[in-house]
């Protein structure tokens, strides 16, 4: 339905897109975020239920960040992935949407991946020195605590430090 | 005649054993509530279990007025320098039970985000295991602080308690000197710690 409507108006928005039992996806690239979501907004998905990212470590560009939206009229959701590169940025939504903002701090701090036009990215969780991003696959679970014994090693490369 | 008498009204005592002795009856408890052994504490400390029996009844809010704190549930590493801040304030002489094994070694939680022992940055006198603990079990540990409280002598304590406040003036200066924060100054001296073979770092 959604989907229909910004094929419609934002001809070659989308560069992928899947609809496994009712979850619609679309996939667009971070220049196009901005009008996608203007054009959802208008829609009435205008409940931002989340902000997340997904770390691909062997995949160019290596992260996707995931949206969450929710037309509370018509109950449809829609999930939008945009993939960004390390130490490419993505642009906010905190401006549109009051609750971007601390999702995107979250984003920014567990991922590192930074939105640019944000008015106030700091960590969100972590401490504001810590060192590393602890959901990027290959930070160690131990994020190198010394105390940290048996079981404590990255999920991700075969168990070894990296970095 | 009244000499005759001295023996009914003067007792004689060690100063020790004396002062040990009101001490270990007249725990002030102060709830450091993080998790769900909060929620046991609540029960230890009502009707049903009621602590008041072991004279800690009087629960106090602030660290200023307490001097028994229990430490109840996972303390993260980000919480680090907050418990040491809250321990500092504690009226001395203070102890610490450390409720529950979140508290004690990290529990389950051998992630990055979760200080693996409070032992590592506050001095603990009683451990009590459980996930969480029964109430009873909590009780026990009181117990076994009391008879720790009515045999340690009280210059031991007080070098004790000066240990730690020696260990947080040297945080203090780590973070001025180094421009980091507490998290991470805790953090460093940790890893400092562990290369030196020690477990904490008062």
């Amino acid at each position: 339905m959604i989907t229909e409507h910004i094929d419609a108006q934002l001809p070659d928005a989308i560069t992928d897109r899947h609809d496994f039992r009712g979850d619609q996806t679309i996939v667009i690239g971070a220049a196009s975020l901005l009008p996608v979501v203007d054009l959802l907004h208008r829609e009435g998905f205008q409940f931002l239920v989340d902000i997340t990212a997904v770390d691909w470590p062997e995949r160019e560009p290596r992260f996707d960040v995931v949206y969450h939206w929710l037309n509370m009229a018509s109950q449809e959701r829609l999930r939008v992935k945009v993939p960004v590169a390390d130490g490419a940025s993505v642009p906010t939504l905190a401006l549109q949407f009051k609750t971007a903002n601390w999702f995107e701090r979250e984003v920014f701090d567990l991922f590192g991946i930074s939105f640019s036009g944000h008015p106030d990215l700091r960590r969100l969780l972590m401490w504001q020195d810590f060192p590393g991003h602890p959901l990027r696959k290959d930070f160690p679970l131990d994020g190198g605590d010394a105390f940290c014994m048996e079981g404590c090693t990255a999920p991700y490369n075969n168990g070894e430090r990296r970095g | 005649m009244s000499e005759l008498n001295i023996n009914d009204a003067v007792l004689t005592t060690r100063l020790d054993a004396v002062v040990n002795w009101g001490r270990k009856n007249s725990l002030w408890p102060m709830p450091f509530g993080v998790a769900c052994c909060a929620i046991e504490f609540m029960s230890m400390m009502s009707s049903k279990y009621d602590l008041a029996r072991f004279g800690a009844e009087a629960m106090r809010f602030s660290p200023r007025q307490s001097d028994m704190m229990l430490v109840l549930g996972t303390i993260t590493n980000k919480m680090a320098p907050v418990l040491r801040t809250i321990y500092a304030q504690m009226a001395e002489p203070k102890w610490v039970i450390s409720v529950g094994v979140c508290a004690s070694s990290g529990g389950m939680y051998r992630t990055y985000a979760t200080l693996q022992g409070i032992d590592r940055v506050i001095p603990v006198d009683v451990y009590v295991p459980g996930c969480p603990p029964r109430p009873e079990s909590m009780i026990y540990g009181v117990m076994k602080l009391q008879e720790k409280i009515e045999k340690e002598s009280l210059s031991m304590r007080k070098d004790h308690i000066a240990r730690f406040y020696e260990s947080l003036a040297r945080q203090e200066a780590y973070e001025a000197a180094k421009g980091v924060t507490g998290q991470q100054a805790i953090r460093e001296m940790l890893a400092d710690a562990a290369e030196r073979g020690a477990g904490t770092i008062f």
